[in-house]
């Protein structure tokens, strides 16, 4: 086995990667704690990270236009970087997704009246698992992981509409809480949004790993134990 | 025309031109068995007649006079070997140095002009060289001698050998001694060490076949190594040689003497021959530049 | 990207190359960083060869050929007078498209043809030589069992790794390489190329190459030829996804013509 000019290439790529998905990670975590614990502090901390990302995400862009130009990859390279470019987009968007429930959080808690929903902090802690997992799932190159993460991203949407028709019962209720209920909505919304990109980031590495597209296929994307 | 009317007609014509090309194959066959059989039927004559005059004294002993029993030829063996030693001696560095010339300098207009003299001179008639040589040497040194012949030899070697290495030299890539110059070597040790050394056997075969022609040479030897009974006693003697001895006993009236003409010229052939089949064997096999 | 702070090891300005009446290299002016790939890429004809064999001055060895012009290396410009051509090679090395080990020498003659015919006879220098010339050629192991086969023995590949062996012999700053893997299979080309990306380290390395992708995966600069003309050179990355030129746009993208 030869070693190739373009490994290093993939590698560097892999690294600024891993780099951007645990800031996205830490964003994520960053924004669900400062609503669960009422932390403006974290609150600034995600918009930090947000800019580091937004770095991120134009190095990790040149790099895969730069391996495209240069190395013409094949094969699992070639799945590689449309993956790494594909998985780029989504770490990006997640973690404009956190900065979105920033702002619904810092609304949230400018305003000293609450709603009690248990549901949150479940959903949240649900997607936290997601993209830990997806990430995990990223670094290993782990179809399995992968595949699981997809299951859990039915349960994060039947969080979100619990946590929809509760908040819609609490703002029919009483009106002075739909100011409230709407950024409760906002935020599960966001959560929700953030486990699709998971969720497509599952796919992405799915398809780096095995070459299969189980996007838009229900029967492709069951979890390897379901499927045996 | 479709596809199947094309195919059906060259069906039809297949037969004929198949028997055409039988036909042309046959004819050439035999005419390069007409071509042949001159060969064949010298050999074979030179064989009935000489095989007899063959025995061991024919390579030991010198000529005796008419009448006498046995005698042979070892003196123009010896002779014959002398003659084109020196030959060689003098014809082949000429003859690559020119051959040198013409291929990597062969350019100009001079180089021309020698490309076209040597063509000359190797139309020359072989006895015209050997009156040459007899004005230019015989003469100044007093008599008749072995360097004499020798130098007539190496002159009709030259434009053999010239043209005969120029050939190879160019059979070297260009590429092979712009890689010399690449390495910063000046552009005659590329020629001499890298270029001439990388095609010394194929060099070697336009020699040794040079070598074998001039063997048989008889005219240019008549009047510069004129001939000798005895043994040489000096390179600035005459010599005896096999072409001039064959010669000397073929046209006496002594039946003995003929018998050893044929068994000369059976000698000399087979030597020829020996010598083109060993240098076909040894260096044609690995020649340069054949890609 | 900025220009390196290094100053070019090579340095060509106005360089003008002639065949005959047929103007082959026209005003070329450029920086060659050292320790660095810098590729050749142009259409057949685009004067690409013509122009690095200017740069050791091997173009003047073809009858007809002229040159005007300068290039300095290191400070010396090589067209200056009484600039003797065989000690400017020394230091700019050439490997060129075929394969062309000296016929009718050995691995080990074919590496120290160069330092023998200059000279150096002595048996411990020449080892050393070979030993180290054919280590960074990365032929050392394949052939160490056999340095006294004849060059001519190996395979495509090797032998081109014996050239570039030879060439480095005499330790050259700068190896100008002439389409040297047109005439290798993949494999082979790979190796070298490997090779290459391994050789900057030590030598500042000008490669003509009609492979573009050759050129990308290989190259830190790249210089793109046409019709004797230099259009465009820059980092091998922005030229090879944001050219300047249009020109080099249609070439690259497969457009022209």
């Amino acid at each position: 086995m030869i070693s190739r000019n373009i490994d290093t290439g993939l590698s560097n790529l892999n690294q600024k990667l891993l780099t951007m998905a645990g800031h996205v990670e830490q964003g994520v975590e960053c924004a669900t704690d400062a609503w669960r614990f009422r932390n403006m502090v974290k609150i600034q901390e995600v918009y930090a990270i947000e800019r580091r990302v937004n770095q991120c995400h134009m190095e990790v862009d040149a790099a895969c236009v730069q391996l495209l130009a240069l190395q013409q990859p094949m094969a699992a390279d070639l799945r590689f970087i449309v993956s790494c470019i594909k998985i780029n987009n989504d770490l990006e968007r997640m973690v404009d997704l956190a900065v979105n429930i920033a702002n619904n959080t810092e609304f949230y808690l400018q305003n000293p009246q609450a709603i009690h929903v248990d549901d949150l902090s479940q959903m949240s802690d649900e997607v936290r698992v997601m993209v830990r997992e997806v990430l995990d799932a990223f670094v290993k190159a782990d179809e399995r992981l992968a595949r699981r993460v997809l299951s859990r991203d039915d349960r994060v949407d039947a969080y979100k509409r619990k946590i929809v028709s509760d908040c819609l019962g609490e703002m029919k209720r009483d009106p002075s809480n739909i100011e409230q209920g709407m950024n409760l909505i906002f935020i599960a919304k966001n959560l929700e949004r953030i486990g699709d990109h998971a969720t497509n980031i599952a796919e992405d590495v799915i398809f780096s790993a095995s070459g299969q597209d189980v996007r838009h296929s229900e029967s492709l994307r069951k979890p390897p134990s379901e499927a045996e | 025309m479709n596809s199947a009317m094309l195919q059906n007609y060259l069906n039809e014509g297949y037969a004929k031109r198949q028997w055409l090309d039988r036909f042309m194959r046959a004819l050439l066959l035999v005419a390069s068995v007409i071509a042949l059989l001159p060969l064949f039927s010298v050999l074979l004559y030179l064989f009935k007649n000489g095989l007899p005059g063959i025995q061991l004294s024919f390579f030991t002993s010198l000529p005796k006079p008419v009448g006498e029993v046995g005698g042979g030829m070892a003196n123009a063996l010896v002779g014959t070997c002398t003659l084109v030693s020196i030959g060689t001696l003098v014809g082949v560095p000429w003859g690559i140095a020119t051959g040198v010339f013409l291929s990597e300098y062969g350019r100009s207009r001079f180089a021309s002009v020698v490309r076209f003299c040597t063509d000359m001179l190797s139309s020359v008639p072989s006895i015209v060289i050997g009156l040459f040589v007899y004005a230019l040497v015989v003469v100044p040194m007093g008599g008749f001698s072995a360097i004499a012949g020798g130098i007539a030899l190496g002159l009709l070697m030259i434009p053999t050998v010239a043209r005969s290495s120029e050939e190879m030299l160019r059979l070297v890539p260009t590429h092979i001694r712009e890689a010399g110059l690449a390495l910063g070597l000046p552009r005659w040790k590329v020629i001499l060490r890298i270029v001439l050394r990388g095609c010394v056997s194929s060099i070697s075969t336009g020699v040794i076949l040079a070598v074998a022609r001039v063997a048989g040479e008889t005219a240019p030897l008549l009047f510069t190594a004129l001939n000798n009974q005895h043994w040489s006693e000096g390179l600035d003697q005459p010599i005896a040689s096999l072409p001039v001895q064959i010669y000397t006993y073929a046209i006496s009236p002594f039946n003995e003497w003929n018998t050893q003409a044929w068994a000369g010229a059976l000698v000399l052939v087979f030597l020829v021959f020996v010598v083109n089949i060993l240098t076909r064997a040894f260096f044609v096999s690995d020649g340069v530049g054949r890609e | 990207m900025n220009e390196p702070a290094t100053p070019p090891i090579l340095q060509v300005k106005n360089l003008n190359a002639w065949f005959g009446e047929s103007h082959a290299v026209k005003d070329v002016s450029v920086s060659i960083p050292p320790n660095a790939v810098t590729a050749v890429i142009g259409p057949s004809g685009c004067g690409k060869s013509t122009f690095i064999r200017c740069l050791n001055r091997l173009h003047e060895e073809v009858p007809s050929a002229g040159a005007s012009g300068e290039v300095i290396l290191s400070g010396m410009n090589i067209y200056g007078d009484g600039v003797d051509p065989v000690g400017i090679r020394r230091k700019i090395g050439m490997v060129f498209q075929k394969p062309n080990p000296f016929p009718a020498l050995s691995v080990f003659d074919n590496v120290v043809v160069g330092l023998k015919l200059a000279g150096i006879r002595r048996r411990s220098v020449l080892t050393d030589v070979v030993e180290r010339s054919l280590k960074q050629a990365a032929l050392w192991e394949e052939v160490k069992e056999k340095l006294h086969a004849p060059g001519t023995s190996l395979s495509g590949g090797q032998q081109q790794r014996l050239c570039i062996a030879r060439a480095l012999a005499v330790d050259p700053p700068v190896l100008l390489m002439d389409e040297p893997t047109s005439a290798l299979d993949p494999i082979a080309t790979a190796k070298i190329e490997e090779l290459i990306l391994d050789l900057k380290k030590q030598v500042t390395i000008v490669i003509v190459t009609h492979n573009m992708q050759q050129a990308a995966r290989i190259s830190d600069r790249t210089a793109f030829f046409l019709m004797g003309e230099l259009v465009e050179f820059g980092e091998t990355s922005s030229v090879f996804t944001v050219p300047k030129e249009e020109r080099t746009e249609r070439y690259i993208t497969g457009k022209f013509g």
